[in-house]
């Protein structure tokens, strides 16, 4: 008999503008600075770009949790795109955790281009918060399963 | 339909070795769209490129991904690539496998299977690409300077001497900045004055330099090629054209009791001043905070001493615009403060003193005019200590972590110079490690040990206090493993250097980005050191980080060479990733209009065909000049109406599909 | 009543407007519908009573492709919908007649029949009763056990926006009545578990009939987003759970900062889903992180998602903020 392998392995969305969060992760990458494979990054120009249809989506589809990556208030490279996703997050946040959702799954976190340590450590953090939450099974759409 | 090529790079080892790329090729190949795949050793080579163009004409691939390093890092490479093969460089998307992937995991299984869905991630992604054509804009050939220290002056006069027009703005009522408050430099000992002074006239003389002094930069908007800079010109209450300079008024001036922060407070000086003998412009400022004329309405001598007339109690602050193409920042640095350095009695005892104090002691036009004496009792000193790393390569939150470069250097200087100048005088000095890396550097410093007999001890300082009229100096020699207690006269800190405080507020208005520590970053650490990731925006000096003069006057040209590259230029080629507005969605509820940072989105009637029902609309229209590609106005739009050229909403859900499958 | 088709005649008669838009009696006396009147003979037909539930401002849209004036009857509470339209240019206000009516509440004909008077024949509001004819015979019930949820509070009686008012409430300047996140501040307090489980329940009920979205004066789209191609999610009927919470969230979502409140939404629901409870949270929110914002109070303030201040909470408070909110 065939045993399966329940080992909980979380799929998880990390939206990171370009100009700050992907360079961190990058500088985190070539300073060999470690954190669960189960992260996978999604470029987009700023963290405004984020539409709460993309995080819901991926939710949707599976994830387990999403975590948006954007410049520190103040450095955007778009002058105040943050700003603008700081807003929205929270109210979008604010909103699922009023639908019940667990509110660890979905993240804000502010990481510079110089930031590699920051950017690893909060991806370390994450991944431990979301296997604490276990499986998304609030957000998903069982026809996506499998 | 799309024709998708998948080439998979193992960037020698640093992908192959964490990530099994034939596994990947084999992946990538079963995808929906994909025609060809394959890896190759280096896949940004000459030979990497040939084997995607073979690939691009002989499978006649409609769109291109490529496994490999960061897209920060060779996108361009392999746009460049796919446009020679005759494909559109828009058609081109990159998985970051490197940096993201082979080099933070260890896991061949676990980093495979990563790479193989950032793999696929890709490739949905670059089914829904479109070509993009890039349009052009403006250069406006003139760029602006941000600080007038060394660094400044230095870059504004190498991108003047090129031909192009450029202003510097100085918060201070003269240029010189820090340099000018040194008395010697290290390792030739030229008089710092002597060498710096030319600069500063030869500036002020330059016809395509102007200087703003006493001003400074209040408002920042714009992008690379066409800035629009608020500067604010403060009220220096004299008119710069009637002036003579000939300061009488500051000889005549009764305030005299405010602190000279030239001379870092050792001394006082009027309200009315100029800050050093060699200022540029040699026109006083009324210090109005301290002016009994502006706090009680009385006194107004200055006025009645003024032969030309030159006294303007009534000005205003003034703020001018200016358009620049590009930017220098060059802003340099301050010492750390020492409130939380109790045990070097620093805030006790005016005989523990900075570098920079005892600087403007050792000068001639100081506050003890060169004689070197003690702020106590201006007796000449018969012993000093000099204590290194003061703040600076520091463990604990109190400093900074990193090590400010120059207080080496300088000590050795300043203890040279003690030695050679008062013979009598014991100078000690207390140090973690000497570092003395540049030219003639350790030269310098042995020249200070065997020649002039300065004693250096490796060891830290655990307290200075103050008993009677003499300093108790408690330290650490670590070599000969044994407690020192020493009796001195002065002690001088080599205090750590940080960016000027002000930088952050700069960098703010610039969307320049910034460190932990305040320097600004640079776009790349090594290959782009003068240059920020923001576009137009260039670095110069200390405001990078830490540097000595030498140093400074390099990146200063360094810099200035970038800004007259990009000013050179007819216009520039912009990113074609901007928004758009389908009419047929759009509400023209002006909701998108109000998030839009750069005023690119304006509102127009349109005749609309709306499958069959023709209608005049009032439409979103981005101006693809002006837009920059952010997509706040993405999400704003409730219909979905607007959407990111590139970053399309069908793109990144595509992505999020791929990955969460 | 009489005063508002009098006077909506004159203005047909003198061409000031080429129609009116108001409420037209139905069959049942407790269920009226908006109209378009465009002759005196028409307006015989005119209604307004507190049944009269149905916001007209979001039909503005439409009336201003219409050939002249449009007259417009708005309750006090439809004038802040007008007004958002004003701002996000979708009705023309040059080309609007508008008659401010006073309102008392308005009524839920269910609650009528969950209060088991049936066969209704003729309504009549007799202060704070109501009465009824019945085949049954004659009966009654308070004024008060038929409003609408969402008239239980009030923002006030006052019109945001008008040209003439008749019949406006003396208590004009009477400012909000109730607390209208009462319901809201419940559901905060329930554990997560329990929160999930009331809404799984209630958006379960959905039937994605989009009478919402139709009724919504916010939700003004041309086209949805949920008929876009451009996002994979034009879907008409519903295929699992999750559609309809991503569906209302985000319908909630665009509406931000620019629903006022009106709370048409929960009244057209066939299925009973307390809708107006997405939205009232997300005011809520808004009022608590970024000062509190009356949509539709004006037509050229900055709504809340267009605006910002650099020391604006960060998204981590819906973790750290606790229980209870």
């Amino acid at each position: 008999m065939q045993v399966e392998n329940t080992e909980f392995r979380p799929k998880i969305v990390a939206f990171c503008c370009n100009w700050c969060s992907y360079a961190g992760a990058d500088l985190a990458g070539s300073s060999r600075l470690a954190y669960p494979a189960d992260v996978k990054i999604i470029r987009v120009p700023c963290s405004c770009r984020v539409n709460p249809m993309f995080i819901l989506r991926a939710f949707q589809r599976g994830a387990d949790g999403v975590i948006l990556c954007g410049c520190h208030p103040g450095d955007c490279h778009y002058t105040t795109g943050n700003y603008y996703a700081r807003r929205r997050m929270t109210l979008l946040f604010s909103m699922l955790d009023y639908l019940g959702v667990e509110n660890g799954r979905t993240r804000v976190e502010w990481v510079s281009a110089a930031e590699g340590v920051k950017f690893s450590t909060t991806m370390n953090e994450f991944v431990a918060k979301i296997h604490e939450l276990g499986e998304n099974v609030r957000l998903e759409d069982l026809r996506c399963k499998g | 339909m799309q024709r998708i090529g998948v080439f998979v790079c193992h960037c020698g080892t640093n992908i192959a070795a964490t990530v099994d790329v034939k596994r990947v090729v084999e992946a990538a190949a079963k995808e929906p769209g994909v025609v060809h795949a394959e890896d190759y050793q280096y896949m940004c080579s000459e030979a990497g490129q040939l084997k995607i163009r073979e690939a691009i004409e002989q499978k006649h691939l409609t769109g291109i991904v490529v496994c490999s390093c960061s897209p920060r890092m060779h996108e361009n490479t392999f746009r460049q690539a796919a446009k020679r093969a005759g494909i559109n460089p828009y058609m081109v998307e990159i998985a970051n496998i490197r940096e993201h992937c082979s080099w933070i995991h260890k896991d061949i299984e676990e980093a495979t299977e990563k790479a193989v869905i950032l793999a696929r991630a890709a490739i949905a992604k670059v089914m829904l690409n479109a070509p993009l054509t890039p349009g052009t804009s403006q250069v406006v050939k003139r760029a602006l300077v941000i600080g007038g220290g060394i660094a400044g002056i230095q870059t504004a006069l190498d991108i003047a001497d090129a031909g192009y027009e450029v202003d510097i703005v100085e918060k201070t009522p003269s240029i010189g900045g820090r340099m000018s408050q040194l008395d010697k430099t290290f390792p030739t000992l030229d008089c710092s004055a002597c060498i710096l002074t030319p600069k500063m006239v030869e500036a002020a003389a330059h016809e395509k330099i102007t200087i703003y002094t006493y001003s400074e930069v209040e408002k920042v908007s714009g992008f690379v090629g066409d800035f629009h800079v608020d500067i604010r010109k403060k009220a220096r209450s004299v008119d710069m054209s009637k002036c003579t300079g000939c300061g009488v008024c500051q000889e005549k001036c009764p305030s005299r009791k405010t602190p000279n922060e030239f001379n870092r407070g050792l001394n006082t000086r009027s309200a009315i001043y100029t800050p050093f003998a060699q200022a540029i412009p040699n026109v006083p400022v009324i210090d109005r905070e301290h002016c009994t004329k502006f706090k009680t309405g009385k006194c107004g001598v200055c006025a009645k001493v003024c032969q030309a007339g030159a006294i303007d109690y009534d000005q205003q602050d003034e703020i001018i615009t200016v358009d620049y193409g590009a930017i220098v920042v060059a802003t340099g640095f301050d010492t750390i403060k020492l409130d939380k350095y109790d045990e070097y009695a620093y805030n006790q005892s005016p005989d523990v003193i900075t570098s920079l104090e005892l600087e403007r002691i050792m000068n001639a036009a100081g506050p003890t005019k060169g004689h070197l004496e003690r702020m106590s009792d201006h007796k000449p000193p018969k012993s000093m200590v000099f204590i290194q790393c003061v703040g600076s390569r520091c463990a604990d939150k109190r400093g900074k972590s990193y090590c400010s470069k120059i207080c080496c250097m300088y000590t050795a200087k300043h203890a040279m110079l003690i030695r050679d100048k008062y013979p009598d005088v014991d100078v000690t000095v207390f140090y973690i490690d000497v570092r003395t890396p540049g030219k003639n550097f350790d030269e310098f410093y042995r020249r200070a040990v065997e020649e002039y007999g300065v004693h250096y001890i490796k060891g830290q300082v655990g307290k200075v206090a103050p008993q009677g009229d003499k300093l108790l100096v408690q330290a650490a020699d670590l070599l000969d493993n044994k407690q020192i207690r020493m009796e001195t006269d002065m002690v001088v800190l080599a205090t750590a250097i940080e960016p000027n405080p002000d930088v952050r507020k700069i960098a703010t208005m610039l969307t320049a980005s910034i460190d932990t520590n305040n320097f600004l970053t640079e776009s790349h650490a090594k290959l782009r050191p003068v240059e920020s990731p923001t576009a137009g925006i260039f670095l110069s000096g200390v405001c990078q980080g830490p540097k000595d003069i030498p140093e400074t006057v390099a990146q200063a040209g360094a810099a200035a060479v970038k800004v007259v590259g990009l000013l050179a230029k007819d216009h520039l080629v912009t990113n074609p990733c901007t928004a758009k507005a389908d009419p047929i969605f759009c509400n023209g509820c002006s909701t998108c209009e109000k998030v839009c940072p750069y005023g690119a989105i304006s509102y127009e009637d349109q005749l609309v065909n709306d499958h069959g029902i023709r209608e005049t609309r009032r439409v979103a229209v981005v101006n693809s000049a002006l837009c920059q590609g952010c997509g706040a106005c993405t999400v704003a739009c409730p219909s979905g109406a607007m959407d990111l050229q590139g970053f399309s909403n069908r793109q990144i859900l595509a992505e999020v599909d791929a990955i969460c499958r | 009543m009489q005063g508002l088709i009098e006077r909506a005649k004159e203005l047909l008669a003198d061409g000031t407007v080429a129609q009116v838009l108001g409420w037209r009696k139905g069959d049942m006396g407790y269920d009226p519908e908006p109209a378009y009147f465009k002759s005196e003979e028409e307006l015989k037909d005119f209604v307004y009573d507190a049944f009269c539930g149905a916001n007209l401002s979001k039909y503005m849209i439409e009336a201003a492709k219409l050939e002249g004036k449009t007259l417009v009857f708005l309750k006090p509470c439809d004038t802040y919908s007008f007004n958002q339209l004003i701002k996000e240019h979708r009705v023309d206000r040059d080309k609007t007649y508008i008659i401010g009516v006073g309102c008392q509440g308005t009524l839920k004909p269910e609650k009528i029949r969950e209060a088991g008077i049936k066969g209704i024949e003729t309504v009549t509001i007799d202060g704070d009763t109501l009465k009824f004819d019945t085949i049954y015979g004659a009966k009654e019930m308070p004024f008060a056990d038929a409003l609408l949820e969402r008239c239980k509070v009030c923002k006030g009686k006052k019109h945001m926006v008008y040209d003439e008012l008749i019949g406006a409430a003396e208590d004009e300047e009477a400012g909000p009545v109730g607390n209208r996140f009462e319901e809201v501040e419940k559901l905060e307090a329930m554990s997560p578990e329990e929160r999930f489980a009331f809404w799984q329940e209630q958006l379960s009920k959905c039937i994605r009939c989009n009478a919402c979205r139709n009724v919504c004066p916010a939700c003004s789209c041309r086209k949805c987003v949920f008929d876009s191609n451009q996002y994979d999610t034009s879907q008409k009927a519903n295929a699992a759970t999750f559609e309809e919470q991503m569906f209302h969230i985000i319908r909630a979502f665009h509406v931000a900062g620019r629903c006022t409140d009106c709370g048409e939404c929960s009244r057209v629901c066939p299925q009973g889903i307390p809708l107006h409870l997405l939205n009232r949270k997300f005011i809520k929110d808004i009022d608590s992180f970024y000062g509190e914002y009356q949509a539709g109070a004006d037509t050229d303030s900055r709504g809340p998602l267009t605006n910002f201040t650099f020391e604006d909470v960060e998204p981590s408070i819906v973790q750290t903020r606790g229980g209870g909110h």
